[in-house]
Parts: C-alpha cells; sequence; structure tokens
C-alpha cells in the first residue's frame, strides 16, 4: 500500500494519472449524459399530474445527490490532507470546492424551475431548499476563506478545517430545517423498503445520477489537473511538458 | 516551579481575559448599545403597531442577539494575535482545548451572558408577551454559548488575515442557522403556549457536543494561523 501512497504525493504522477482517466472518462460521461438526457426527456411516459414538467427530475436529483457527496469528497479530501500531510489531496479540496458549488447551484436552480409550474412559486422556504442554499453557503465559505490567505498551504489547512467542521453540521443543519418546516416531497428512491417511483422512469434516474458522479469526477480531475499545473509551475516537468505543447 | 496544570492554567487565562474585558467597560457595554439600536431598527423598518411587533419580538431579538455575538467574534484571539501572547499559548505544554475554552468563557461571559440579561428590556419594548420572557432568556443563556463556540473557529481560522470581518461572518452564518432556528422556535412555542423544555434541550445538546468538538477545531484554526 505505502509505495501507492507516495506516488499519490509526486504532482507529476498524479497530473499523468489523472489525463490517462479522463482520456476514457471523459467519453464515458458524455456519453452517458446524452443517453441518459434523451432517454429521460423523450422516451418516458409523462407524469400524470405534473405532466412532462416533471422531467427536469434527470437534472435535478443528480445535481443535488452529487452536489452533497460532493461536499463529504472536500472534507475527507481535508481530512487526509490534514492527517498525513498529504498535498495532493489538499489539491483535490480545493478542486471540489467550485464544483460543488455549482451543482448546488444547478440544483437549487432547476429546483425553482420545476417549482414555478408545480408549487406555484419560484421558491419556498422549505427543509430541503433551505439546507441546499446553506450548503452553496458553506461550499462558497470554503472557496472564500482559500482566497483570503496569501500562503496556500496555510489556506489549505485552514479550508480542510473549515470543510470538517461543516461536515459535523450538515446533519445537524439538515435535521434542523428539516423539522423547522417541511414542503419538498420526501424521498422516493429507498434502499431499503419500497421505491415509489415507477421503473420506467427510474432507470433513467439512475443513468443520470450515474452521469452526475462521473461529470463531477471529470471536473474535479480536470481542476486537480489546472491546479497542479499553476502550483508547480516554477518545476523542470511542467515546464519541459508545457515546451513539449508549445512545439507540438 | 511546576508549571500550572491544565484546570488551573484554563482558570488563569480566564481570569486574565476577563480582567482585560474589566478594564475596558466600554467594550464591554459595545455589544449591548449594538443590540438595543438594532433592535430599534426594526419598529423603524416593519411598522410600529404592537401587533406587528409581538409577532416578530422572538425572531428579532434572537438574530439581533446573533449579530452581536459575530461581531464580537472577530475580536477574540485579535489582540493576543498582534501582541504574540497567542503564540507563546501555542508554545505552552498545557493543552491548547482547555486554553480556547478559557478564551470562549471570557467571550461568553463578557457576551452572551450579558445580553441574555438585558434582554427583557427589549423583549417589552418590542411588547413580546410576558410568559416567553423566561424561555427568551433561557435560550439566550445557552444559544449564545453556542455562538460564541462555533463564533471562536471562525475567529481562529481568520485571526492571521488582515480583512477578516467579512469573511468570518461568511464561514460561520450558516453554522449558526441550527441555533438560530431552535432558539427562536423555543421563543415562539412560549408565546404560543407549548412546551419550550425541549427545545431547550436540544440547544442544550448541541452545545455539549460543541464544547467537545469546537475547541478541537480552534486549535487547529490558531496552530494553522500562526504558522502562517
Amino acid at each position: 500500500m505505502w509505495p501507492i501512497f507516495h506516488k499519490f504525493g509526486s504532482p507529476p504522477w498524479l497530473y499523468a494519472i489523472a489525463g490517462a482517466i479522463l482520456r476514457w472518462l471523459l467519453p464515458i460521461t458524455l456519453l452517458a449524459l446524452v443517453t441518459g438526457m434523451v432517454w429521460g426527456l423523450l422516451f418516458t411516459p409523462s407524469e400524470n399530474v405534473q405532466g412532462n414538467s416533471y422531467r427536469i427530475i434527470y437534472i435535478h436529483v443528480p445535481a443535488a445527490v452529487v452536489a452533497l457527496a460532493g461536499y463529504y469528497v472536500m472534507a475527507l479530501a481535508g481530512a487526509v490532507s490534514l492527517i498525513w500531510r498529504m498535498k495532493m489531496a489538499d489539491v483535490a479540496m480545493k478542486a471540489a470546492a467550485p464544483v460543488g458549488a455549482a451543482l448546488t447551484f444547478v440544483a437549487l436552480f432547476t429546483g425553482a424551475i420545476w417549482g414555478k409550474p408545480t408549487w406555484g412559486t419560484w421558491w419556498v422556504w422549505d427543509a430541503r431548499i433551505t439546507s441546499m442554499l446553506i450548503l452553496l453557503f458553506l461550499y462558497l465559505g470554503v472557496v472564500a476563506l482559500y482566497e483570503a490567505f496569501d500562503n496556500k498551504e496555510a489556506a489549505g489547512k485552514a479550508c480542510a478545517v473549515l470543510s470538517l467542521v461543516g461536515m459535523v453540521n450538515i446533519p445537524i443543519i439538515y435535521k434542523s430545517v428539516d423539522w423547522w418546516y417541511s414542503l419538498h416531497q420526501g424521498a422516493s428512491i429507498k434502499f431499503t423498503g419500497e421505491t415509489s417511483i415507477h421503473p420506467s422512469m427510474l432507470y433513467p434516474l439512475l443513468l443520470m445520477i450515474a452521469a452526475f458522479y462521473a461529470l463531477f469526477t471529470c471536473a474535479l480531475l480536470l481542476n486537480m489537473r489546472a491546479e497542479l499545473l499553476q502550483r508547480e509551475q516554477r518545476t523542470q516537468w511542467v515546464q519541459k511538458l508545457l515546451s513539449k505543447d508549445v512545439v507540438n | 516551579m511546576t508549571p500550572p496544570g491544565a484546570v488551573q492554567f484554563c482558570i488563569r487565562l480566564l481570569r486574565r481575559q476577563l480582567l482585560l474585558a474589566v478594564r475596558r467597560p466600554l467594550e464591554i457595554g459595545n455589544p449591548l448599545l449594538f443590540f438595543a439600536m438594532v433592535v430599534a431598527l426594526f419598529p423603524l423598518g416593519l411598522g410600529p403597531t404592537p401587533e406587528t411587533l409581538a409577532g416578530f419580538a422572538p425572531g428579532v431579538l434572537w438574530i439581533t442577539a446573533l449579530l452581536s455575538n459575530l461581531l464580537t467574534s472577530d475580536a477574540v484571539f485579535r489582540s493576543d494575535f498582534e501582541d504574540g501572547s497567542l503564540e507563546q499559548l501555542l508554545l505552552a505544554p498545557q493543552p491548547l482545548f482547555m486554553s480556547v475554552l478559557a478564551y470562549i468563557g471570557a467571550h461568553w461571559l463578557t457576551t452572551g451572558l450579558l445580553l441574555a440579561a438585558v434582554s427583557p428590556v427589549f423583549a417589552l419594548m418590542l411588547n413580546l408577551p410576558a410568559q416567553a420572557i423566561v424561555a427568551l432568556v433561557a435560550s439566550l443563556l445557552i444559544g449564545t454559548a453556542l455562538l460564541s463556540l462555533i463564533g471562536g473557529i471562525g475567529a481562529a481560522l481568520t485571526v492571521g488575515l488582515k480583512r477578516g470581518g467579512m469573511l468570518i461572518s461568511l464561514l460561520i452564518l450558516p453554522l449558526y442557522m441550527p441555533v438560530l432556528i431552535f432558539g427562536s422556535a423555543a421563543v415562539q412555542a412560549a408565546v404560543g403556549g407549548f412546551p419550550v423544555g425541549p427545545y431547550l434541550a436540544i440547544l442544550g445538546a448541541m452545545l455539549c457536543l460543541a464544547i467537545a468538538l469546537a475547541p478541537l477545531a480552534m486549535a487547529a484554526g490558531l496552530r494553522i494561523s500562526i504558522d502562517a
């Protein structure tokens, strides 16, 4: 296990491996996204009550699911960088924050568009919506804190602490707003018990969720590669890489 | 000479912080003055009819207390960071966990406790029903301690930055939200004649969790800020 652990600490290795993963993950992601989108938007039956407007579920739910998961990715990467002083985990944490924030925004935005025809309003102070809004604030807080530090090493550590504090808080925030006021429907897809969504609608949704996970990974890796180049811009391997690109 | 133990050290630090605060009585007054002024803004903005004010009073009082706590949080570690005594504290053999608790304790005693103590006056000015005043004071006593602990995390993370003021609000306001929800809900329950105990119990549980975990985050934050 240790050799691989050390390799993760090597920026050129990580840069190369991220590139290799992206080479096949990006096409798969695009394929899954297009398939899921076409399937969900064109080939699923329309819903009894909501008609066609429910179809935004194929963007809204995956974005929300991955936005939440992304926070845990960020916080765990932060924990790894704090505990094992692994610089590359720090890069991952920094790269995850804007991606997660963007997904949270997409979830809120599509939710608003969906809310207008179904609930008759763009925005309600419902528990899930409010906790997603707070999640967006938590992400933006991490981004803002990182930018405020001149010393980027300290910035990474401070953001790691902040995201861990946020991780402890997310269940509390979620439960407190849930208890506070709830209008949003409950979870339809459950790992245990009956799933209350018809298979013809469920399968494209699951495909879209998988596609969004892949999309998140792609965005994370692309972001990490950019961050690596920026951090290591004075090192030989980056110089060599860049000069090679110019020559080609 | 043997160094003092952790608890003794913590008590001495607390006394030092309180002594520093008492030497500048006007600075203790500032958050209270802020509290009074912001409370005065609401009737001007929402309209002075007693019914309107009574409806908004629980939320108004809680949000105002939260804001005055937020504004004072920024300064918890700042002066000791600037004169270098924080660095000495980090080098001390006593655990930082207890030391930061002393700072937060002093902060709460000089802001939260006093805010809770004067809150009945403003509650009456905002026409809050009398039966809710005990709930207001009790929820503020527990809630402001919780706010001080959370605010301390933001303060520890931003103490080394030149422009920390705005940033600390962005970091800790999202974390304040559960406290606000349960705090104002306790007061609202008292207004409606419902039992207040459950809300206070949840606030108390969150306080226990925060006492156990927040000092860890603060200690880590201070070490990062000093290193930077």
